[in-house]
């Protein structure tokens, strides 16, 4: 099929919820217009692939010890903004890829149980990540 | 030849175009795809979207906020 011939790969380095917000609608849309997608997992951005770990990013600016996080969640939650947790089932059922960083599991001691297992499709270091970004239309590290 | 209905009234970006490539993806050759929603702009993404799958857009229509666009797979 030739609408699966481009890729877009994406290295989720911060765990950041706003910047994973753009990493996941990114890659949606990706997948969503016919391109294959990719998500590498490394440093901060793994940790949100720990159990129980995906909403639990601070945000990029205007944090403020959680108060500006609760308030762009509620004005989120009302204009009907999709949880991450719909963005990501939506990802993998679009048959995106997610590939988590082994460096990172040995630097942080995370253990594969310790991770969405469910979500991941692939553990690799960075030659993964290169093996599926030089075959990459778009390339982003967020 | 079936006509696949998605419902996406109220939802934003991506859900709008997400839901319109899971219906597509189930769709077979010939099969219709009708998506309604309110959200502007993916009234203009899904548009691009068919484009770029390279799939045939039979119309876009817009009353009272609410847009309605078909698609064949």
């Amino acid at each position: 099929m030739a609408e699966q011939q481009e890729k877009a790969t994406i290295v989720v380095h911060s765990g950041d919820l706003d910047k994973l917000y753009s990493a996941l609608i990114i890659a949606n849309g990706a997948l969503s217009m016919g391109m294959e997608a990719s998500l590498y997992f490394t440093f901060w951005g793994l940790m949100r692939l720990v159990k129980g770990g995906l909403e639990k990013g601070q945000l990029s600016k205007m944090h403020m010890l959680g108060l500006g996080k609760a308030m762009v969640k509620q004005r989120m939650s009302k204009a009907n903004v999709a949880s991450l947790e719909r963005l990501i089932q939506d990802f993998k059922e679009l048959g995106g890829k997610i590939i988590a960083c082994e460096m990172t599991m040995e630097i942080m001691g995370i253990k594969r149980e310790n991770l969405r297992e469910d979500l991941i499709d692939e553990y690799g270091v960075v030659g993964a990540y290169i093996q599926e970004a030089r075959n990459s239309k778009i390339t982003l590290f967020i | 030849m079936a006509e696949i209905k998605v419902d996406v009234t109220g939802e934003t970006c991506p859900v709008p175009l997400v839901e319109t490539r899971k219906a597509l993806r189930k769709a077979a050759p010939g099969d219709t795809v009708e998506v309604v929603g309110t959200h502007p702009a993916s009234k203009k993404e899904i548009p691009l979207a068919v484009e770029a799958l390279g799939l045939e857009l039979l119309s876009v229509q817009e009353e009272g906020g609410v847009w309605r666009i078909t698609i064949r797979r």
